[in-house]
């Protein structure tokens, strides 16, 4: 009776085999390694840049340990840290001549230091958390409603352009809120406008107020184009981010959405967070808009009324300016930005590429406003700053825009890498940011190993002690699901926390329960005068159900953690999870397998070590 | 070894009110606990920054106070974590004060006054993540108490599963009747251990209700107190040796898991200790006085004409 059929055996085997491989790569640790990735969309990194990292170790006569080509990039195994930043260094020079225009990512790596073969498997050792490898983690809120703002913004600068299209004069376009009210002199022209700014602007709710002799009409955004301008904000701050992450040179950033409006960065292993959160944080906007010189008006604005529809900024060399409050163009409609040098007189100089439309408006401004100064602004952070005021000389065409004057040559850099990085189309804020240094996170590595280690320890030294044999089995069950959840959370990649570690020796702590039932229950059985084969079947039998139990109890408690946990808690409740499915079947499965091949062959049992066994002299259950 | 020789059945439930009565005590007191004193929240909770710095040599507490007092933060708390060179920094969240940029600058006015500090750990949390996290941890909770109740009523009886969760919620109170008490940090993992418990110490009343079912099917003539006292009797071994090999695991890491996991071990000790004692001799009289019987677990026989008590028909 307590004999399982082959196959019963081989699956245990075979799960046993695959949980061993898989648990495997986590001994050899990882090595050193330099990692060469693209910094730009139209560069591929392909064999022939993996010539060119042979190529340059080998100048500089620095050996490696292999060089491997994947879809993250170049990486190249190393020998210690010393040559790996040695190896940085190069490999920064050659491909990354100009550094203030960088086409390539060079940073430091770890890869697994596990032999070809496990890596061919996808055997790979668990993907540790920032708080065991160190680095940062921030999570970003997305401002939708700045993004809903400037949206109203440039569609009321559209409105104007329709408008003067058509020929209809209007007594201002402005926003009010998250609404845009056009007011007019009479409500013929308004009906017509309505017509107009309909037929152009889809997305709007156009409706009538004011009276007869104040006609007004107020546009709003449809709902549904709210929620894509919304998903729309975030999806282009995750691209911007990408974009100036790359400029840090991480190995492996993680750059996700998280629920509706949030984005979290994690950045392993980096620890200039200053830097980090200085070039995230640069929540920068570039709006063109007109300078207003008009006599006196600077002035009166000084002392605190500015002329209605301008507003004073300061210059970088810190002049006040007073600047339209109309917004001509935005950073939206840039699609690049280098820094450069003047023709004529070599002054450094930032140059702009716009796009089609962006052209156009600017190609009708400054041929409207040749001789006016037009201002560049970049909003940082609901403050503004004129990075440059020049004059309009001509009309400029083509889309290509020159910014010169004042400007150093690393201001020029400056400017355009914040340019060229992308415009933010929502502002950001970090809500929430975790550091933690590298030391302890090793040092955390370290105090999770030896918790486990250490009560491990304490519960097979007491089961062995106390179940004898059948301890043993329970502890072999116990180290099997150990391995079995090493080896899946190595296989899944899910990510490896020091609240993690402590689920481990939590679950197994727990988990040791299920063996506990089971051999209390065959010494119940043998106290109750069962022969020992048949005490051995009915105690896992009868123990399987209470098992079952006591783990969904368990496991709903897990999956809570898990649906409503975020951050270090979700990595204890994926951790336990896990535990609760892999103790199931070691306890139940693995651990009957070693006792039917310890005892299930032996037709005369008579006697089976499971520790003393006492047997009271009168029973004092009755219906026997 | 055997560490439980039991000649008879322990009359349990003759102390059922003595039980209850501690236990109706020690909630009140750990009710009156967190009312008066509160918890004492980490910062994930409330908003604010943390900054945990190692120092070479045993660190100078006054010293980085009066480093901060300078630099012009207030209501600041340094006190050292685990060890005299580790020390903490808590900062409350402050709407003028530029959130991004306070560990940078509460390290630089380190650097003057008490140099040497080695940035180890920087939280920030905003104010609404906080509150977001507290919600979350509610309705985490809410979600393993409806849960088991649930599965509890399916699997068992509506009075199983009543005693059984209002005997573990009780834990749960008391845990956190200790947190108040100590004004122990009650942080993200603390609630983690406290729902792991919680879902760990229900299988405690679920292995005696399994007996208790059993027993009622299996031996005529008992009462109900008897019932359950045989049916605590014959689990006692077995929930000991459990809980002790689980407290084992915990108390490694009590000593071995650093201050990150002191607190996760503590909760989890606690709720260890309570739960053999609220599963077992709380759940069970609350069981009897709703007033479970042997009729409920019997499937009734169909009565046919003529049957005698055996359900035998010649």
């Amino acid at each position: 009776m307590n004999r399982y059929p082959l196959w019963k055996y081989i699956t245990i085997a075979v799960a046993l085999l695959l949980g061993f491989v898989y648990t495997l790569p986590n001994f050899f640790g990882e090595s050193p390694a330099v990692q060469v990735s693209s910094a730009k969309v139209t560069i591929k990194v392909d064999a022939r840049a993996q010539a060119r990292v042979e190529e340059a170790l080998k100048a500089a006569g620095i050996t490696h340990d292999g060089i491997q080509l994947d879809f993250n990039g170049v990486k190249t195994r190393l020998k210690d840290t010393d040559t790996q930043l040695k190896a940085k260094d190069i490999l920064e020079k050659t491909f990354n001549p100009n550094a203030a225009d960088p086409q390539y990512v060079v940073a430091l790596n770890l890869l697994a230091a596990s032999p070809q073969w496990l890596t061919s498997l996808h055997a790979l050792p668990m993907y540790l958390g920032l708080d065991l490898r160190g680095g940062v983690h921030f999570l970003l809120q997305v401002d939708m409603k700045g993004a809903l703002t400037k949206k109203l913004d440039s569609t009321s600068a559209d409105l104007r352009t329709v408008m003067r299209d058509k020929n209809l004069r209007h007594g201002g376009v402005n926003r009010e809120g998250e609404r845009i009210v056009v007011k007019f002199r009479d409500s013929e022209t308004r009906d017509k406008a309505r017509f107009a700014i309909g037929d152009s602007q889809p997305d709007l709710i156009v409706t009538e107020a004011g009276d007869a002799s104040e006609p007004k009409l107020v546009a709003t955004l449809k709902p549904e184009a709210q929620k894509k301008l919304g998903e729309f904000a975030l999806k282009q701050n995750i691209t911007t981010l990408h974009n100036r992450i790359n400029e840090l040179g991480v190995a492996e950033p993680i750059i996700q959405q998280q629920g509706a409006d949030r984005i979290v960065v994690q950045l392993p292993g980096v620890q200039d967070t200053a830097k980090a959160k200085d070039i995230l944080g640069r929540t920068a906007t570039l709006e063109i808009r007109m300078v207003d010189d008009s006599a006196g008006a600077l002035e009166a604005a000084m002392a605190g009324n500015p002329p209605f529809g301008s507003e004073v900024y300061n210059e970088r060399g810190g002049q006040p300016l007073l600047v339209k409050k109309q917004v001509v163009l935005t950073g939206d409609r840039l699609t690049d930005a280098q820094p450069g040098f003047d023709n004529q007189t070599n002054e450094a100089a930032v140059h702009l590429t716009l796009d089609s439309a962006g052209a156009r408006i600017f190609k009708d401004i400054t041929r409207e406003n040749v001789g006016k100064r037009m201002a560049i602004l970049l909003i940082e952070k609901g403050k503004g700053e004129v990075v440059t005021a020049p004059v309009i000389r001509s009309e400029i065409g083509g889309g290509r825009v020159q910014i010169s004057g004042r400007m150093s040559t690393m201001e020029a850099n400056d400017t355009a890498l914040l340019l060229r990085a992308g415009s933010l189309a929502a502002p950001m804020d970090i809500i929430e940011e975790r550091t933690i240094g590298p030391s302890l996170g090793a040092e955390n590595i370290q105090k999770g190993f030896h918790s486990t280690m250490w009560g491990f320890a304490a519960i097979a030294v007491f089961m062995i002690l106390y179940y004898q044999m059948f301890g043993v089995v329970s502890v072999i069950a116990l180290a099997s699901n150990l391995l079995f959840l090493v080896a899946i959370l190595s296989l899944l990649q899910a990510t490896l926390t020091l609240p993690g570690i402590a689920a481990i020796a939590l679950t197994l702590g727990m988990a040791i329960d299920a063996n506990v039932l089971i051999n209390e229950r065959i010494r119940e059985e043998l106290r109750s005068g069962m022969p020992p084969q048949g005490a051995i079947a009915e105690g896992y039998e009868r123990a399987f159900a209470t098992i079952l139990d006591s783990n969904i109890t368990t496991l709903i408690a897990g999956l809570a953690l898990l649906i409503f946990g975020s951050g270090p808690i979700r990595g204890f409740a994926v951790v336990h999870c896990l535990g609760i499915l892999t103790s199931i079947f070691s306890s139940v499965f693995v651990s009957r397998g070693l006792v039917n091949l310890i005892y299930g062959n032996k037709k005369k049992l008579t006697k089976v070590a499971i520790g003393q066994l006492w047997k009271p002299g009168t029973t004092a259950t009755s219906g026997k | 070894m055997e560490f439980f020789r039991i000649h008879k059945d322990i009359p349990f439930m003759r102390h059922a009110l003595k039980f209850n009565v501690i236990s109706l005590i020690t909630f009140l007191l750990a009710v009156a606990f967190l009312f008066t004193k509160g918890l004492h929240l980490s910062v994930e909770f409330t908003g604010g920054t943390l900054i945990e710095t190692h120092y070479a040599q045993a660190a100078d507490l006054e010293k980085i106070r009066g480093a901060l007092g300078k630099a012009g933060f207030s209501d600041y708390a340094v006190q050292n974590f685990g060890s005299s060179q580790d020390v903490m920094i808590r900062l409350p969240l402050k709407a003028d004060q530029n959130s991004n940029q306070i560990g940078e600058s509460v390290m630089k006015s380190l650097e003057a006054e008490a140099p040497g500090a080695e940035l180890r750990r920087v939280e920030f949390v905003g104010p609404q993540v906080g509150k977001e996290l507290a919600e979350n941890g509610a309705m985490a909770l809410l979600l393993v108490v409806i849960g088991i109740v649930i599965y509890l009523a399916f699997r068992f009886e509506w009075r199983f599963s009543v005693s059984a969760i209002i005997a573990n919620l009780h834990d749960v109170v008391i845990i956190l009747g200790f947190f108040a008490f100590f004004q122990w940090e009650f942080s993200l993992s603390v609630l983690a251990a406290v729902l792991a418990v919680l879902g760990y110490s229900v299988n405690e009343s679920v292995v005696v209700f399994d007996r208790v079912r059993e027993t009622f099917k299996k031996v005529r003539g008992l009462t109900t107190p008897e019932v359950l006292d045989h049916a605590i009797t014959s689990t006692i071994s077995r929930t000991i040796i459990t809980h002790g090999c689980t407290q084992l695991m915990v108390l490694s890491m009590l000593i071995f898991g650093g201050e990150t996991l002191h607190y996760f071990a503590m909760a989890l000790t606690i709720g260890i200790c309570f739960g053999i004692y609220s599963s077992v001799l709380v759940a069970s009289p609350l069981v009897m006085w709703l007033g479970v019987s042997r009729e409920q677990f019997i499937v009734k026989p169909k009565t046919i004409e003529g049957a005698n008590e055996d359900g035998a028909v010649v």
